[in-house]
């Protein structure tokens, strides 16, 4: 074979001050415009370029030329579920604005900030007057930050999905090994891992603080474990819905607007609701209507299995008998949101 | 893997009677073809089942009937279909990159998207994007790329996997003229530099003579024609040659020609083409041809400014109308095989 390619390249080396510059890309290849006459038809791949062009005698000082050819690559291909856990890796980092522009950390990075510095000041107090328990409950304290975290889900649910819809780049990946369920599996664990980072980072700051103040060990350790179940369980629900809402549109602004209302405005809706139920005929259908809204759905299961206090009008929590109903409302919304995301992106395949 | 037969390994991409029907439109219809390993050009209108041939090949859409093998693994066996794209690339014809990440950004991430290692998708980006021709501006936000370069971005996430064949879906879409060409250049190189296989579809017959060993045209979801694209143009292959003049010869050309007089070779000019004044055209004949114009040349001490082939176009060959399209075709054939004789 290399002897077939030597017309081509003797020939091309005499006029090669004429048609290369040093700067060109692959100089390797003689005249990117002149055929090679006889194109080897092997079954197998021919070799590349070999590094002829710089032992070539024409090839003079005045040409300088780089043979850098094209290599193969031999090496491991780490298939499918490697696949899975490096989008995974990608959009959990992308969820904090890393591996992004500047810009785009300035707002979850400040979001994280102040879900954490409530809990300082709590520890710091705490600390200080050396107080015998937490002003707050481990499990409270996410039902009262939920408009920062409900700010978060709208600023980076979109950004995960929106993205690769709107610039459809998601038939670049559905050309790779990675499956349909590999993609929302990977976007849908990374959205709750990063709502679980933001949600339990300020629980482990008041755990710590708590035991630092010598607070009861048992008594926070069954706390703090309570407070964590419940944010998973927010974190899965909010990721959930957050992901749907925002992959329904290509356009992220709609993401934003769409999430903040279910999320925020259906919280202030129920509570408005309860609010006015519970003055009217006291207290029977509060907790029913605590179905309504993601949070206070959070807050029913919480109440019911988490020793958490309601923060329902009138403290009136959901009983067992209705927290079942919660639990189980609230896993058919992390199922269904799962369900519909592989429904979603059926469509947008290739 | 041993192969029992021609249809699970001696090609690329193998079809038997494949068909695809939507509830609407026969996108495919009883398609029985095999590409082996080259360029391999898909022509046909828009519409004509193309995209939908890949999107069979890459396994992510069911045919209806029939059956096709890529690299020999069957695309309609589940457990083939990643199996099948790890070893293939595929570039959209839409845009499909995000503006607000750079190029090597975005490729490194398609590379492990591929299953490669983080430090080879890194090693393989870079490579590749040079390759492909981006330097500099690949740490720039993709936002900025003029469309060559966008349309350079994806060819190298088609190809940073190191794959055994690229689907190229319409590549030089959008570009201008000098686009195309380098594009075109770039296609024949991921063949012959890089040994990869390529299937590269366009609408235009004409831009894919250059870059294709093969052609395919397909029309409303049937095989018009496959053929080798040397079947229809090698008998009228020619060489346009260049030169510089120089001092000893004040009109390099003319000398040219007259070197070619004397030893027999007949000349041609390059008719009323522009700078066809300093243009020589010799018929080609093998690899001889290609020796024999570089001793010449080399004789006078002339400069070779160009040397390229210039062929019939095969668009003039699939040109005729719809509904005399086929017998068109088989008379142009027939010629093509008795016409040799005439062309020299």
């Amino acid at each position: 074979m290399p002897a077939e390619n030597m017309p081509a390249e003797n020939m091309s080396a005499e006029p090669a001050s004429t048609r290369h510059t040093p700067a060109q890309d692959t100089p390797a290849q003689p005249t990117p415009a002149q055929p090679t006459p006889a194109q080897p038809t092997l079954t197998q791949r021919p070799p590349a370029q070999p590094m002829a062009a710089q032992s070539t005698p024409a090839d003079r000082a005045s040409t300088r030329i780089h043979n850098i050819g094209y290599r193969h690559y031999d090496g491991p291909r780490l298939g499918r579920a490697y696949a899975r856990r490096s989008l995974f890796a990608q959009s959990l980092r992308g969820a904090y604005g890393l591996g992004r522009s500047a810009k785009s950390k300035v707002l979850p990075m400040l979001l994280f900030v102040v879900m954490c510095v409530p809990a300082l000041i709590i520890v710091a107090v705490a600390v200080a007057t050396k107080a015998h328990s937490l002003p707050l409950d481990y499990t409270r304290y996410a039902i009262l930050l939920q408009a920062v975290i409900g700010l978060y889900v709208a600023a980076q649910a979109p950004q995960a999905v929106s993205r690769d819809l709107r610039f459809k780049s998601i038939p670049l990946y559905f050309s790779r090994p990675i499956e349909r369920v590999d993609y929302v599996v990977a976007k849908f664990a990374a959205m709750t891992s990063a709502l679980f980072i933001l949600t339990a980072a300020p629980l482990i700051v008041l755990y710590v603080g708590s035991l630092l103040a010598k607070l009861d060990f048992g008594e926070q350790t069954k706390g703090f474990a309570q407070g964590l179940v419940s944010v998973a369980l927010l974190s899965l629900l909010f990721a959930g819905i957050g992901l749907v809402v925002s992959a329904v549109t290509p356009r992220r602004g709609f993401g934003i607007a769409a999430v903040i209302a279910v999320l925020t405005i259906s919280y202030g809706a129920v509570s408005t609701v309860q609010a006015i139920a519970h003055v009217r005929d006291g207290a029977s259908a509060v907790p029913w209507l605590g179905l309504f809204s993601p949070i206070t759905l959070i807050d029913g299961v919480q109440t019911a299995f988490l020793g958490a206090t309601s923060s329902f009008p009138g403290a009136d929590g959901p009983s067992t008998g209705q927290g079942v109903v919660y639990l189980l409302v609230v896993l058919a919304l992390i199922v269904g949101s799962y369900g519909l995301l592989m429904r979603r992106y059926r469509k947008v395949g290739l | 893997m041993a192969c029992a037969t021609s249809f699970e390994c001696v090609n690329v991409i193998a079809t038997e009677s494949l068909s695809k029907r939507f509830p609407r439109v026969t996108a495919l219809d009883r398609l029985t073809m095999d590409i082996g390993p080259g360029v391999t050009g898909l022509v046909g209108a828009n519409g004509a089942g193309k995209s939908t041939l890949i999107k069979i090949l890459l396994g992510l859409s069911p045919a209806s009937e029939g059956r096709a093998a890529v690299l020999g693994l069957d695309v309609a066996d589940p457990a083939s279909g990643p199996a099948i794209r790890e070893r293939v690339g595929y570039m959209p014809e839409h845009d499909c990159l995000p503006p607000d990440v750079s190029a090597t950004e975005f490729v490194v991430h398609m590379a492990r998207m591929s299953g490669l290692p983080p430090t080879a998708a890194r090693e393989r980006t870079a490579d590749t994007l040079r390759h492909v021709g981006l330097y500099e501006e690949r740490y720039r936000p993709i936002g900025g790329y003029s469309t060559g370069m966008k349309q350079r971005v994806k060819l190298a996430q088609a190809l940073v996997h190191d794959p055994q064949l690229v689907f190229l879906d319409e590549p030089t879409n959008g570009l201008d003229p000098v686009g195309r060409d380098d594009m075109l250049g770039l296609i024949r190189r991921v063949h012959t530099d890089f040994g990869i296989s390529v299937l590269v579809t366009s609408h235009l017959l004409g831009e894919l003579e250059r870059t294709c060993d093969h052609v395919v045209v397909i029309d409303g979801g049937k095989l018009l024609r496959s053929s080798s694209t040397s079947d229809f143009t090698q008998s009228t292959a020619t060489l346009a040659i260049e030169v510089t003049d120089t001092d000893a010869h004040p009109d390099g050309t003319r000398a040219l020609r007259d070197a070619f007089a004397e030893r027999g070779i007949e000349t041609h000019t390059g008719g009323e083409l522009p700078g066809a004044g300093h243009t020589v055209l010799v018929t080609a004949q093998g690899d001889e041809t290609y020796d024999m114009v570089r001793d010449v040349v080399a004789d006078l001490g002339l400069g070779l400014v160009r040397m390229e082939q210039r062929r019939h176009h095969i668009a003039e060959v699939f040109r005729p109308a719809d509904g005399q399209r086929e017998q068109q075709l088989a008379a142009v054939a027939a010629q093509q095989t008795g016409g040799p004789s005439d062309a020299r």
